[in-house]
């Protein structure tokens, strides 16, 4: 394994958010974690990434072995180089334009010559298809656009696994496709990602497996194959029946104005 | 005529005294005051314990009390310590300790005001804290703390003329001087409002067009 969280338990205050979450994310995995919204997602993978700090648990990463209620800094960066985070609201640098917002992390937090980093980042934004923007501030983009920048801001830095949470949650529709296609390429490239997500279509067709997280606790993990065609626990198809229900309605609201009087 | 002649006669004294006192005591002040409230700041926004506390304090006396009151304090106050200050140096420790006060709160907002999520974005491609500070919060904060940064100037500006009474010879004080002896008081505080007023119309002038640069980047 090349990432295996091993009962991580995390509290706010008296509320149990996470009871003891453990998956595991093979080298060239593309994982989704889905469930529903309040089952602790997002922390989990804000624990994994030391944007909050577990209460326990064990991390083993790279073949190395982490007590998260013990981590160092030292560790924590070390870790943090290797990984990188995409966010739900894309969380761009403002006041850097997106060349820099690529090479930041490169030239400030890893110490590569400018003119690397510069080639290394505009080899990212070609990968998302944002090297025409290289100048352009976040402000002037479109929310897919700013994703695909992030995207690039992570995969710069060389990660060995990228974790994304609800990605494209934010974007208006006719935006999701542009960011789930350049996550489709590299998946493709073999690209090892942990993906909270709520597209059906993303978890089903790209990603390998799928972890289903609900009350903060795993219960389902397997390959993606098998969880949609033969999901095991009742809660499972519930939650996939209300998401697919969700599905089909957004569509037929989608469709409805080209039969409208409009 | 007379009182064109009286203008013209005062003018240059009142020039020369803006020029040795009133602007460089303004700049100094607010340079000062700058760095305070920046520091005054940063330890309200990352939380550092004990700092933080001192900082409220500090900002609650010196918003609290008159800045008169805290200029007599300096300069006829200490020396009752031993602490004797010339009356040039007392200003600049009373205004840029008064002024830092005003000025950290409204860094502080400015600060507040920066989307804390880039701070996030920002560990997780390696950067550290200071790092994140230096280089993403702090210069967008700058932006929006602009425009009460440069008021803060303006409010200086004006407010050097209170160091007339601690015998500090600024552009106040030198018209009060010119007026004791020809009893013009009327033409000659109207002329040094109106040299006030030139100076902070060019100071809202110069941050307008700063503004306006600033908003053509990000
Ligand atoms: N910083 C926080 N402080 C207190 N409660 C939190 C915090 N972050 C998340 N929670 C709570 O933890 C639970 C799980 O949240 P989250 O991890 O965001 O779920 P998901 O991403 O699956 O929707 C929710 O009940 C939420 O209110
Ligand atoms: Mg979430």
């Amino acid at each position: 394994m090349m990432l295996e969280a091993l009962d991580i338990k995390k509290s706010f205050g008296e509320l149990e958010v996470l009871k003891g979450v453990s998956i595991g994310v093979e080298k060239g995995d593309v994982a989704a974690i889905l469930g529903p919204s309040g089952s602790g997602k997002t922390t989990f993978l804000r624990c994994i990434n030391f944007l909050e700090r577990a209460s326990s648990g064990t991390l083993i990463f790279d073949g190395e072995t982490f007590d998260l209620a013990n981590i160092t800094k030292k560790q924590i960066a070390e870790i943090r180089r290797k990984t990188a985070f995409v966010f739900q609201n894309y969380n761009l640098f403002r006041n850097k334009t997106v060349l820099q917002n690529v090479t930041e992390g490169l030239i400030v937090a890893r110490k590569v010559p400018k003119a690397e980093a510069r080639e290394k980042a505009m080899d990212a934004l070609r990968r998302v298809g944002m090297a025409e923007k290289a100048d352009s501030y976040p402000h002037e983009l479109s929310g897919g656009q700013q994703q695909r920048v992030a995207i690039a801001r992570a995969l710069a830095t060389d990660p060995e696994i990228i974790f994304f949470d609800e990605p494209t949650s934010a974007l208006d529709p006719e935006l999701i496709g542009e960011v789930l296609g350049v996550m489709r390429k590299l998946a493709d490239e073999g690209m090892t990602m942990l993906v909270v997500t709520h597209e059906m279509g993303f978890a089903k067709n790209v990603s390998s497996k799928v972890i289903f997280m609900d009350g903060g606790v795993v219960l389902e993990e397997g390959s993606s194959a098998e969880f949609f065609s033969n999901p095991h626990g009742e809660r499972t198809r519930e939650f996939l029946r209300t998401i697919l229900e969700r599905d089909e309605e957004n569509s037929s609201v989608t469709e409805t104005p080209t039969e409208g009087k409009e | 005529m007379k009182t064109w002649q009286i203008m013209s006669e005062a003018l240059p004294q009142m020039l020369k005294s803006a020029l040795i006192y009133t602007v460089p005591l303004t700049v100094i002040s607010f340079a000062i005051a700058l760095f305070i409230s920046i520091m005054i700041a940063l330890v309200q926004y990352s939380n550092v314990p004990v700092a933080k506390q001192i900082a409220r304090f500090y900002i609650w006396i010196m918003r609290g009390t008159p800045v008169l009151v805290q200029l007599f304090i300096v300069f006829y106050g200490l020396p009752k310590l031993g602490l004797v200050i010339n009356a040039y140096v007392a200003t600049v420790i009373t205004f840029s300790l008064n002024e830092g006060a005003y000025m950290a709160e409204t860094m502080r907002g400015a600060l507040e005001s920066v989307p804390k999520g880039q701070i996030e974005a920002g560990y997780c491609v390696g950067m550290t804290y200071w790092q994140i500070m230096r280089r993403i919060v702090l210069p967008q904060a700058f932006k929006v703390a602009f425009p009460g940064l440069s008021n803060s100037i303006v409010a200086l500006l004006k407010e050097t003329s209170l160091a007339s009474t601690i015998t500090l010879p600024e552009m106040f004080m030198e018209t009060k001087r010119i007026a004791s002896r020809n009893f013009e008081y009327l033409i000659l505080y109207v002329e040094v409002a109106l040299v006030y007023l030139a100076i902070t119309t060019l100071i809202t002038f110069a941050q307008r067009k700063l503004e306006k640069k600033f908003n053509k980047g990000y």
